[in-house]
């Protein structure tokens, strides 16, 4: 293996060598990739829930719309991480699990985790590892709720990555999972939610 | 069409069913990428030209970053690997598989897959390998090809899926796109569960923080690392970036370009196993660093293409993509992008691909629309010179002999002649001309009158 890695590293060199000068990494501000806002929004939280919708993900700041809503869409048993129990036990007529159990995959019709962040200007949801309390139990149900603080609400994806720290797996999702493969076609709800859901706990 | 061309005559025989499929793919991309840099910036050629220059001075300093992302990704609990060329890189990962137990494999998209031909080596060393993307998924169960770097099926239609699923015992005929998607999420589900490994590529590679970025809007990669206890990242050595900071403009430029998504659904940035209190997902990450001639590239006057983020952008807007679809180009990168990173791949195959650089009437869409702003135009013209320095015949067919219009054009005497005679050419019958190019070209046009000459008499006595 060693050798391989020599092979490369030299080949890069004898490549680079001959050039009489080297690109300078350019200086660039954030807000070169800040995007237009779509409209004006007296909070973040506003902004968020504009973009979500425009994403495609659903925005909910009420236990009972929740639970309304997922009456609606026939899903009243699902897993919920634990520490989340407690505040969501009161849904009305929604029962949940706090083990993920990879038996009942096809079972679990909605997942409740926490959110890292969101990012208002996109519409994006962040997922780190070290907050997640089960990659499965945020992936596979068809309705995923993501739990944000209306304090982890950053304004920009720049301001995100700044949040990364050493968390060895961080999932931005803006929007459900989709595919417009078969004749570009939009299908949502391929091998992760359907229904993304960003729910703000004030 | 008399043309001798590969490529034209790939595109002459496509069914009108498959020509309309990839032209209204191509822009129906091309109009929705228009619109959503338009609508989200001032000035969109501002991120390109900055993410081309990121890129391009990453690959010019590519020893220092990979020996950063090496150091990074160690650091963070990765295993690294090197592999010179396609060989090593399947037998790495043959290895790894191996050393870990592993019998089944999910993967997600990648491209370097592709080009290595793994799928195929890993069955024959009687491993189960399973493409996860659904395109790419079907493209699995009927042996065929990618024609496009994003939307891998465009050249194919719901019917003809519906019959692979029927044929794979996925349930009865029903091309109903939503019912074809649900079977998958069905079948796929199942095969995530039962693998012992999850392989992916990687969009990007952040050399400060060792970490792996993977696009998708599927979700597959996400299952691939949830349901699995070992992770292999396979990827080519030009992704890197150098920060974190930087993958801000990378994916803001990805999703627009390649789809018209403000952000592509899915970003993760894997940068190890996962963490001790997390019940799911990889406790070993593998990361396969393949060079597979990148650094010829990098030593060549093209190395410019290996800023390439695969957004397929180029592939959307290019007029002669949209008439001859990804197949066309023979290999696994098709398109304006494919027309100089194929050649370049191929190494002493170049002869067989040197026509690709002949593929484009230099029209230059490609390096408009390119995020990383690579001048794909001067890249063909670098290419087509070197196939004609080095004699490549698949170059020459259909080519006409232009020595003598290259004297012609040389001499200034011989010039002056030729445009006082040129007045002849409106009283001679141009189309029965006996040159094979002159008559081919007169089959679907008209020559225009001849109305030049003057300029020099003018320039001389102006006042």
């Amino acid at each position: 293996m060693s050798s391989d890695r020599e092979k490369i590293f030299s080949a890069i060199r004898a490549a680079l060598d001959p050039l009489p000068k080297r690109t300078a990494k350019p200086e660039w501000k954030r807000e070169l990739i800040v995007c237009n806002p779509s409209g004006e929004f007296s909070s973040l939280k506003e902004q968020l829930a504009d973009k979500l919708v425009f994403a495609s993900s659903r925005y909910c700041d009420s236990f009972d719309q929740l639970a309304e809503t997922l009456k609606a869409e026939n899903s009243t048993f699902g897993y919920c991480d634990p520490e989340l129990a407690p505040l969501f036990e009161k849904l009305d007529g929604i029962t949940f699990e706090t083990e993920y159990d990879v038996a009942k995959v096809n079972e679990y019709t909605f997942g409740i985790t926490k959110a890292s962040a969101a990012i208002a200007e996109s519409g994006t949801i962040v997922l780190k590892d070290g907050d997640t309390s089960s990659r499965m139990g945020a992936l596979t149900p068809w309705i995923h709720i993501a739990a944000i603080k209306e304090s982890d609400i950053v304004a920009t994806i720049p301001e995100a990555i700044d949040r990364f720290g050493d968390d060895p797996s961080i999932v931005f999702c803006t929007g459900p999972s989709k595919t417009a493969d078969v004749e570009g076609i939009l299908i949502e709800g391929v091998h992760g939610p359907g229904i993304q859901i960003g729910f703000i706990l004030s | 069409m008399k043309s001798k061309q590969k490529i034209d005559l790939v595109a002459r025989d496509l069914t009108n069913e498959v020509h309309e499929a990839n032209f209204i793919g191509a822009k129906m991309k091309s109009e929705r990428r228009y619109a959503a840099l338009g609508r989200d910036y001032a000035d969109p050629d501002k991120l390109r030209e900055t993410a081309g220059l990121v890129k391009q001075h990453t690959l010019e300093h590519l020893d220092k970053y990979l020996e950063q992302a090496e150091a990074s990704f160690e650091r963070n609990g990765a295993k690294v690997h090197f592999a010179f060329d396609e060989d090593t890189a399947k037998k790495t990962v043959l290895n790894i598989m191996n050393e870990h137990g592993c019998k089944s494999m999910v993967k997600s998209k990648s491209m370097l897959t592709e080009e290595l031909e793994l799928l195929h080596y890993l069955e024959d060393q009687g491993k189960e390998v399973i493409e996860t993307d659904l395109g790419e998924f079907i493209l699995q169960i009927d042996n065929d090809h990618p024609s496009h770097i994003v939307t891998p099926i465009v050249h194919k239609n719901r019917r003809g899926i519906a019959k692979s699923f029927e044929r794979e015992g996925l349930g009865d005929y029903n091309d109903d796109p939503e019912t074809i998607t649900r079977r998958a999420r069905a079948h796929l589900r199942q095969k995530y569960l039962d693998a012992d490994i999850g392989l992916t590529g990687a969009n990007f590679v952040s050399a400060e923080s060792g970490r792996i970025v993977l696009v998708t809007n599927e979700g597959n990669a996400r299952f691939c690392m949830a349901a699995n206890k070992v992770h292999i990242a396979i990827v080519g050595i030009e992704k890197i970036v150098p920060t974190d900071q930087d993958l801000g403009l990378f994916l803001n430029l990805i999703g627009r370009s390649g789809t018209g998504q403000q952000l592509t659904v899915y970003n993760q940035f894997i940068g190890g196993p996962k963490l001790k209190d997390q019940p799911n997902g990889p406790e070993h990450m593998h990361v396969i660093f393949v060079d597979n001639r990148r650094t010829e590239v990098l030593a060549s006057d093209c190395r410019e293409i290996l800023r390439c983020i695969r957004c397929g952008a180029c592939l959307n807007v290019c007029p002669i993509y949209r008439q001859s679809g990804g197949h066309a180009y023979r290999s696994v990168y098709p398109g304006p992008v494919g027309a100089v990173l194929s050649p370049l791949l191929a190494g002493n195959r170049f002869p067989e691909l040197a026509d690709l650089p002949k593929a484009s009437s230099l029209c230059g869409a490609c390096n408009e629309v390119c995020p990383v702003n690579i001048p794909i135009p001067d890249l063909l013209l670098r290419l087509r010179d070197k196939a004609k320095r080095e004699g490549a015949k698949e170059a020459m067919k259909g080519t006409p002999n232009l020595a003598m219009w290259a004297t012609m054009c040389s001499q200034p005497t011989m010039w002056k002649a030729a445009l006082t005679m040129g007045h002849t050419m409106n009283h001679i019958p141009t189309q029965l001309i006996p040159h094979p190019s002159a008559m081919s070209w007169q089959g679907t046009r008209k020559l225009p009158k001849f109305e030049g000459g003057e300029f020099r008499k003018w320039f001389k006595n102006r006042k």
